[in-house]
């Protein structure tokens, strides 16, 4: 399964997340540069982290005009496999990919620490090696990633099974504590309703070696292999 | 010609970063402020359009990049032709 990593000016996870796929999963990884109209034949887009155009205007706003961003669209729309991660899932929700938008978290910290989300949907391209209800520990880095819809978007999203991860404490437990940025429902990851796009704060990509400090991020780079058909 | 676009959160947002703000206005005394929203300006320069262009022009780009419609509403007005 061939992965690629787009890289946008301000980028500063697309190294992680390349050694993540080439090395951690042993799977061809490729770099795919903004500004190019390629995606290079893989079977799966990964927007990384990092602040895109030094996040001016809002986070991932700008991004999303980048000529790559065409493809990405057209690639999604046909079923393709796309993560976005951290500043991917803020490109994600600019890009109208994924519902919502991204406050500033609740208490207008730059949290950078390890988190624990629990796996809300197992049915998913993303976490089908997880099982629901499982707790993963994740690191977070994200000052904006207070995820935000109006209600009757909640409700949808809700009903489509499309929240794939929440923050919840290490029992697995929602608690307004463990709910560190103030997303709606606790949401720290979200898919399409066609189930082929997702978005999550956490990072996965640097909890895939147990040197990291955890190896829970190997979940969803695992399920992502089970798509080969 | 000049322009000037105002955006803002919407009223069913809650604006954090207004409220501490509010919160440090207290603190000085000034008890009177008894909300802070906090916004963006974007004073814009336009060349070679009319004014009636202008128009449909400023709510275009507001809409589509200044302004996250999601969470975030907009003004605009022409402050000079």
């Amino acid at each position: 399964m061939k992965f690629g990593v787009v890289v946008f000016p301000g980028s500063n996870c697309d190294a992680d997340a390349y050694h993540a796929f080439k090395d951690a999963l042993g799977q061809p990884t490729t770099y795919l540069w903004h500004k190019d109209h390629d995606l290079r034949g893989v079977d799966c887009v990964i927007l990384p982290g990092g602040f895109s155009y030094g996040d001016y205007l809002r986070s991932g706003a700008i991004a999303r005009f980048s000529p790559l961003m065409r493809e990405v669209r057209e690639f999604a729309g046909k079923g393709g496999l796309v993560l976005g991660i951290c500043n991917g899932f803020q490109v994600l929700l600019e890009l109208n990919l994924l519902p919502g938008a991204m406050l500033r978290n609740k208490r207008l910290k730059f949290l950078c620490q390890y988190v624990t989300i629990r796996v809300e949907n197992d049915k998913t391209p993303f976490t089908r090696k997880g099982t629901k209800g499982r707790v993963l520990r994740i690191p977070i880095a994200h000052f904006d990633g207070n995820w935000y819809a109006p209600l009757e978007t909640v409700k949808e999203v809700e009903g489509n099974g499309q929240v794939v991860f929440r923050y919840c404490d290490s029992e697995g437990r929602l608690t307004e504590e463990s709910n560190i940025n103030g997303s709606l429902n606790a949401v720290a990851g979200l898919m399409n309703k066609e189930g082929n796009v997702m978005g999550m704060m956490p990072h996965p990509e640097r909890a895939v070696e147990s040197i990291l400090g955890s190896e829970d991020g190997l979940v969803v780079l695992h399920s992502l292999l089970e798509n080969i058909s | 010609m000049k322009a000037r676009i105002l955006v803002s959160f919407k009223d069913s947002v809650l604006d954090p970063q207004g409220q501490a703000v509010r919160n440090a206005l207290h603190t000085l005394g000034y008890e009177p402020i008894r909300d802070v929203r906090q916004g963006k300006v974007f004073d814009l320069e336009l060349g070679g359009i009319s004014r009636t262009e202008a128009e449909r022009l400023l709510p275009e780009v507001a809409a589509k990049v200044l302004a996250n419609v999601v969470i975030e509403k907009y003004t605009w007005q022409i402050l000079e032709d």
